[in-house]
Parts: structure tokens; C-alpha cells; sequence
């Protein structure tokens, strides 16, 4: 807590947020004197919803390193839990599902916590993979079997192994960097949020020609083009709080924010197979949980695996 | 105590079942009521009486199997903390008191029910048919609003035969109190308080 007071850059960065805040909370406001209707409302009801994940991301960074794993572990247990809902799954499951929430996600994140790397990278895609499976055998119900052993290997991969990777950036030792790794997690998550943000700024604003308008009827290539644009401007603007050099915190910004546009995407295809609009309702504004996190599920295992890659020794 | 433990159970049953609740033509109020809803699961009445506002869940009391909730932790949840009206389901010894009885007894002059028609857990998919339970009480005590209520995926959290919850998302949806009509019989108020049930499954 003190460190993160007397730390001028992480301030910084708090301050700036603070401000897109408060300039979004205006600008809403004032739309909604000259308009009023159900976009208007929508949009004021993400905002509010932006101040209370915004103070909850800080209050967690603000901790040090365990609290954004909590505050990560919590969400991929929720995200989970509508990824499951929303899955058709038998009774025979069941076993495989009560390891799956209860055993495999809090040893996951125990991982990250102690910082075993080795085990944390294999954990799910090896050993998670081959028991699942067999638990479901052992129950011994053969209807749809590998659909359904997909379908709950699929929903840990997305909701747990890759978010668990954002929370994971803690752990990498950068050189010259000890102690402020925190800024990393904070520079992904700004980054695939504004994305995210910016693209349906810019879609409203601009958008003309759909991209998928089946899976995702609201995104356009005006604002793919525009946000992925900003976003990666934006990041380049904030190269001082990383460890990358201009061009590369560009780059960076740059894959985060697609890696976000394809997690969006994709996770928007698996609701219209299952003929919904939104994952959950936990979040005012913004449906589920996992509608708010699907672009971070994408761009957390690939920025911190460039990452580890080109940045630790 | 009890009203920690009972915070503790509405806490619980968020984290594993939190889904939503939605009222259809329900308003919550103190007047006496006997909910009946579709039974996919030990945690149905857990689950409807977590989504009832606080002050009406003390008036509220669940009806449940003597044999499975008498003993031990289960016993303390249902006596002390949800105020549960315990019932035979079988009745091998005459000397134990009509269920008629004990159930009435239990709805007093300001208490609910939460009762399962069906009498039995089904598998989720299926509505069973009603035993004849609702209508006896709805005709002695033709004052108290009869409340449908549907339950969806909770039997995914807790499956007949399972020991231990999974987290799921379910819902628990309130319907338009109903009443027997006049001169209504038995098959027909029990076929229609089950299509209220059934109409619940489409929110």
C-alpha cells in the first residue's frame, strides 16, 4: 500500500483513468439532457458499472500482488459458472464439474500466488485435460461424451487457464522492472478495456459496414478500425509505465487490442449458438461477467507469453 | 446466531444457485401464502426462500421429508433457522398426525408454505403430476393465495444421488397468485395450478 502511494507512475495512471472517468460521466450526463432513450441509459448504466470495476481493479492492484489474484480468481469462478450454465451438461458430469470449480480453478490461481510457473503453464492444457475425460467416463454415461468433455475443457481453458495468465504477469521477472510489474497488469487491462470501450464509441460514431452481423450485430469494421487504432496509440502514449521502448508498448498495445477483438468475437459466437444476448446479468450495463472479461480471456495468455519471452532473461 | 447462519445460508445459496429472480404478476407481501413450486432438488426451498425479501422469510416456512432433514446439522438448518414444517412422507404408524394437520398447524394465522406438489424430486426436464395435497389445503383454508413457482437448472447444481454442489446460474421465477374457484374440482384446480407451473418455464 505504501510503495503504491510513493510510486509517481502508478499514480499517473490512476489519475488518468480517473479522468476518462470523469469526462465520461459528463459527457453521459449531458447526452442524456438532450436524449433520452434506452442507448442512453445503457451507456450511463456502463459507466456507473466503470467507476465501481475501476475502483474494485485498483483497490486489488493497490494490495500488491495477492489481491488482483483473489480479485482474478473470484471472476474466473463466476465467468465459469455462466460458461457452465449456458452448457448443456448430464447428471453423469457432475464429479468432473466439482473438480473442476472447486479443486482445479483455486489451485490455478494458487500457482500464480506461489509463482510456480512450470506447473501453472501445464496444469489445465495437460493434466486438467486428460482427467476430465476420465472422471466423466468413470460416471459411465456414453450420450454426447465428447461434446460434453469439449465443452468443460473449453469453458476451464477460456475462463481459468487465460485469465489466469493477466493476474500471472506478477510473477514474470523483468529486469530493471522489480516491484512494478503491477503497471504490466494495469497496462493490459486499460488497454483491452478502452479497446473494447473505443470500438463501440467509434461503431456508434461511425459504423456503416457490419463485420459478422450474425454473431455480433453491433461490430463494425469503422470501429474495429477506430478503436484498435486508439487503443494502440494510447498504448504507445503510456510506454514510460512499461518496460518496452515506444515502439515496442505500440506493438504490444497493438496485439492486445486485436487478441480482445477475436476473444469478443469468439465468445460471441458461442452465445448465439446458445441463443442468448449476454452471459449473465451480474454486471449493470453490461450483462455477465464473462461478457465484460471475453477480451482479456484472448489478449492475457499472448501478451504475457511475448512477454516472458522477449522481456525475461 | 440464527440470523447469522441464516445470512450465511442466503450467502451460500447466491454463490452456488445466484441467478435470478423474476415476478410475474407477484407482488411480495405479508399476507399468508403457500408457494408451490416443481421439486429438481434438496436446495429448492433453500433456493426460494433465499429469494424471498428478509422480512417475509421468517414468516415463511418450508415443508420437508422428516427423513431427510431430522438428523444431525440438517435438523438445526430446518428447525432453527428456516422454521421448516417436517412431514412424513411415509406414514407407517397410524398414531402420527394427519399431514393435512401438521400442515395446516404450520400455516397458523400469519405463517407461508413452501410446498412441492409433486411430492417427490424429478429430473429437471419433466413436471410430474400433483398429489392431491395443494387442493385439500387451498379448500380448508380458502383465505391463503396459492403462488406458483418455477425453478429452472437448479437440479444441475445438486442432481438426485450427488453429495456435493456445483455452481450454476438458476432462476427462480414467482407467478399471479391463484385460488380455487368455486365449485372447481380436484383433477381440474390440480391441472391448472400445474400449467401456471409450466407457463413459468417460458420467462
Amino acid at each position: 500500500m505504501v510503495n503504491f502511494l510513493h510510486d509517481r507512475a502508478t499514480l499517473y495512471l490512476f489519475g488518468g483513468v480517473l479522468a476518462i472517468l470523469v469526462v465520461a460521466t459528463i459527457a453521459g450526463q449531458l447526452i442524456k439532457l438532450r436524449v433520452r432513450n434506452a442507448v442512453v441509459d445503457n451507456l450511463n448504466a456502463r459507466i456507473r458499472a466503470w467507476w465501481i470495476m475501476s475502483a474494485v481493479f485498483a483497490f486489488s492492484l493497490a494490495t500488491g500482488g495477492i489481491g488482483s489474484v483473489i480479485l482474478f480468481a473470484i471472476l474466473s469462478f463466476f465467468a465459469l459458472r455462466e460458461f457452465i450454465t449456458l452448457t448443456p451438461t448430464r447428471p453423469a458430469d457432475h464429479s468432473a464439474l466439482f473438480w473442476v470449480f472447486f479443486i482445479i480453478t483455486p489451485l490455478q490461481y494458487y500457482l500464480v500466488a506461489v509463482k510456480w510457473y512450470g506447473f501453472f503453464a501445464v496444469l489445465i492444457p495437460v493434466y486438467a485435460f486428460l482427467f476430465i475425460p476420465s472422471r466423466i467416463a468413470i460416471a459411465g454415461d456414453p450420450n454426447a461424451f465428447l461434446e460434453r468433455s469439449a465443452k468443460i475443457q473449453w469453458g476451464l481453458m477460456v475462463c481459468v487457464y487465460c485469465v489466469s495468465h493477466a493476474p500471472a504477469l506478477l510473477m514474470l521477472e523483468i529486469p530493471k522492472y522489480e516491484g512494478k510489474n503491477a503497471r504490466l497488469l494495469f497496462f493490459l487491462v486499460v488497454i483491452v478495456q478502452l479497446s473494447d470501450v473505443l470500438q463501440y464509441v467509434w461503431g456508434k460514431l461511425l459504423g456503416r459496414h457490419k463485420i459478422a452481423p450474425v454473431i455480433s450485430p453491433s461490430k463494425t469494421w469503422e470501429g474495429f478500425v477506430g478503436g484498435v487504432l486508439t487503443a494502440t496509440a494510447i498504448g504507445g502514449a503510456l510506454w514510460w509505465a512499461t518496460p518496452f521502448n515506444l515502439w515496442q508498448a505500440t506493438l504490444m498495445a497493438f496485439i492486445i487490442a486485436m487478441m480482445g477483438f477475436a476473444g469478443g468475437l469468439t465468445m460471441s459466437a458461442i452465445k448465439r449458438d446458445r441463443g442468448v444476448k449476454d452471459w449473465g446479468a451480474a454486471i449493470e450495463g453490461h450483462g455477465g461477467v464473462l461478457d465484460r472479461i471475453d477480451s482479456i480471456c484472448f489478449a492475457a495468455p499472448i501478451f504475457f507469453h511475448l512477454t516472458r519471452y522477449f522481456f525475461t532473461p | 446466531m440464527r440470523r447469522v447462519v441464516a445470512s450465511g445460508v442466503v450467502g451460500l445459496a447466491r454463490l452456488l444457485a445466484g441467478g435470478q429472480v423474476r415476478r410475474i404478476g407477484f407482488t411480495p407481501d405479508e399476507r399468508q401464502r403457500i408457494y408451490f413450486a416443481n421439486h429438481t432438488s434438496h436446495l429448492d426451498f433453500v433456493v426460494i426462500w433465499s429469494a424471498l425479501p428478509k422480512r417475509l422469510r421468517a414468516l415463511t416456512r418450508p415443508v420437508a421429508a422428516r427423513d431427510y432433514w431430522a438428523k444431525g446439522l440438517k435438523r438445526y438448518l430446518a428447525l432453527k433457522v428456516f422454521n421448516a414444517v417436517l412431514v412424513d412422507r411415509v406414514r407407517s404408524d397410524p398414531a402420527t398426525p394427519n399431514p393435512l394437520d401438521v400442515l395446516l398447524d404450520g400455516l397458523g394465522d400469519r405463517h407461508s408454505l413452501i410446498i412441492f406438489p409433486e411430492g417427490t424430486r424429478g429430473d429437471g426436464t419433466q413436471l410430474g403430476a400433483f398429489k392431491s395435497g395443494l387442493y385439500r389445503l387451498g379448500k380448508a383454508r380458502p383465505d391463503v393465495e396459492l403462488v406458483p413457482v418455477y425453478i429452472d437448472n437448479l437440479n444441475r447444481v445438486l442432481p438426485k444421488g450427488e453429495f456435493a454442489p456445483v455452481p450454476m446460474l438458476a432462476s427462480v421465477s414467482f407467478g399471479a397468485p391463484m385460488r380455487i374457484e368455486d365449485g372447481e374440482e380436484k383433477a381440474d384446480f390440480l391441472e391448472r395450478a400445474r400449467d401456471a407451473i409450466l407457463e413459468l418455464r417460458q420467462w
